[in-house]
């Protein structure tokens, strides 16, 4: 039995007017670390709405663990744990207040699963009296998760918990997500960070409501088909202008220190291209073939999707 | 990097919060035309800093003087020479495209006149002709985010503070809102940009990274990553905010 499984997923908004997602399905294995990643306005949130048994799909047909989320309601609340995108404890409750009444509500005590987040709740523990509306964000993302665990779920549903959070903490996040999966529990977590993508036993890309690809990073990648150039210059914004107009240029997008180049003919372009570069007086010219990277993967993705409608 | 004026320069900088140093003896300088990336933890003082020279918080001690004016005494004038912009708050979103560019137009000081041409003429670059009398709330973040720094700009400031302008939006959208950060360099206007996506402090020219309310490091990112001798920005900023003693 696959821990969640989605098939033909459609949720639509306003009448109709706003399409949420059209036909999603994938699967989740049991134990299974999974990302669902992309931007604002994908339909990432409306997905975990789905599975959590919040919101009702039009159409399709979706499972979390072996049960279905319109009438197994009851039994699959009892067994999810899920951290909402937007920051929902009660600010006004402090840290333990907070812990207790999620036991509470699901029937069971802080202290009888207090084991269950020690390694998490030791960093909050020197804090526990503080209201959860003065702490930091990364402590709120941290007693969030442990809010989604006092009750021993079998699966948790993270919705962007690393958000707006410093590189740090975002790491320290996926450690922890982590040891948690390695005591077995599924994790199906999104984010709208690519690079995280390598943190994910697998990930399904999505954008408008449509699954892009569903693989390992691995396998996304060695999909790409196109051969990818860096390049740098000393002048960066005039290597760009003059690589965009340039006519055997297919792609050029800045990434990282250097211009991500493809060419309408790959490596049969390189010594014209290099030629139009020294015509154009670049300086300090660095030319070289570079492994495309999750978001030269997600571009080339958007952009064959695009092309296809 | 257009010329060596200096637009932002600090000398030991520091802002306490009763006996908590939030900015901590900050000593830098920012050329004209520049894209300078300001990084650090949360908690590490980005803000604060960042308020001080915006002219909204007044130092404890220290020196600053952006676009050549003081931040003690002439902090009215630096706001008007100075745009902002921020992913929390940019624009009103229950008014539309054209409201809202000339509520921030009016709000910046550009007269009536020049305002309405420039306005057409930023709908119209942003091709946004048949949105500009729809509701900002109802648009995509990613064109948010495009007007809302066109919108910073719009009175030709000498230099542009943004405080993690690119959060949420897909990779090409991303690029897209750097493309224009770029142009706006190129023009002139300096940028002062926070970010949390490491790639995009490679775009900048120089870099600072505070960590407990100093300056822990600042450089190109090329000599960033060759002094903490490692490959990548995310390996610069690990190494110095690991070893930061508060948090936010």
């Amino acid at each position: 039995m696959n821990a969640v499984l989605v098939d033909n997923i459609v949720k639509t908004y306003d009448k109709g007017k706003i399409l949420a997602l059209n036909k999603v399905s994938f699967e989740v294995k049991q134990g299974e670390l999974f990302g669902l990643i992309g931007a604002d306005g994908a339909g990432k949130t409306t997905m975990f709405r789905i599975l959590t048994t919040l919101l009702i799909p039009n159409s399709g047909r979706a499972e979390v663990l072996g049960l279905d989320v319109v009438k197994g309601i009851w039994e699959i609340r009892k067994m999810v744990g899920y951290m909402p995108g937007k920051f929902s404890l009660y600010q006004d409750l402090s840290i333990t207040e907070n812990l207790r009444f999620f036991a509470t509500v699901f029937n069971t005590t802080f202290e009888k699963n207090q084991h269950l987040i020690e390694d998490i709740y030791v960093q909050l523990a020197p804090f526990k009296d503080r209201l959860a509306g003065k702490l930091s964000g990364g402590m709120k993302q941290k007693l969030a998760l442990c809010c989604a665990l006092i009750h021993e779920p079998k699966i948790l549903f993270l919705d962007e918990p690393t958000t707006g959070v410093d590189p740090v903490s975002r790491k320290e996040f996926w450690d922890m997500l982590d040891r948690l999966k390695a005591r077995g529990i599924t994790i199906v977590v999104s984010t709208p960070y690519m690079d995280e993508a390598e943190r994910c036993d697998r990930i399904a890309l999505i954008q408008k409501g449509n699954i892009l690809d569903i693989d390992t990073l691995q396998g996304i990648l060695s999909k790409h088909k196109k051969t990818l150039f860096a390049v740098r210059s000393e002048q960066m914004f005039r290597l760009l202008n003059n690589l965009r107009q340039f006519e055997l240029t297919e792609s050029c997008f800045i990434f990282g220190e250097f211009l991500h180049l493809s060419l309408k003919n790959g490596e049969a372009d390189v010594a014209a291209t290099k030629a139009f570069l020294i015509a154009n007086n670049h300086q300090n010219l660095v030319f070289k073939p570079v492994l495309p990277n999750i978001e030269d993967a997600f571009i080339e993705l958007m952009e064959d999707n695009h092309h296809a409608k | 990097m257009q010329n060596n004026n200096i637009v932002i320069e600090t000398h030991e900088l520091t802002r306490r919060f009763g006996d908590f140093t939030a900015v901590d003896a900050i000593t830098f300088k920012v050329s004209a035309g520049e894209i300078f990336g300001f990084l650090g933890a949360n908690g590490a003082g980005k803000t604060t800093a960042m308020r001080i020279l915006c002219g909204l918080l007044s130092p404890t001690s220290g020196k600053a003087r952006v676009a050549g004016y003081d931040v003690y005494t002439e902090s009215e004038l630096i706001k008007k020479q100075i745009g902002y912009m921020s992913q929390k708050f940019s624009l009103y979103e229950n008014l539309t495209v054209k409201e809202n560019i000339q509520f921030f137009g009016g709000i910046y000081g550009i007269e009536r006149r020049e305002l309405k041409e420039k306005t057409a003429e930023l709908i119209d670059r942003l091709g946004l002709h048949n949105e500009s009398n729809k509701l900002v709330g109802s648009l995509p973040l990613g064109w948010k985010q495009k007007i809302s720094f066109s919108t910073a700009i719009l009175h030709r400031p000498q230099i542009v503070f943004l405080d993690e302008p690119t959060g949420g939006v897909d990779p090409i959208t991303r690029r897209q809102f750097w493309d224009m950060i770029y142009e706006t360099a190129d023009s002139g206007i300096t940028i002062f940009v926070t970010t949390h996506y490491m790639d995009e402090a490679e775009y900048c020219n120089r870099v600072s990274i505070m960590v407990d309310g100093a300056i822990a490091a600042l450089d190109t990112p090329a000599g960033l990553k060759n002094t903490f001798n490692t490959n990548s920005m995310d390996g610069v900023f690990l190494q110095l905010a690991r070893g930061a003693k508060r948090s936010e």
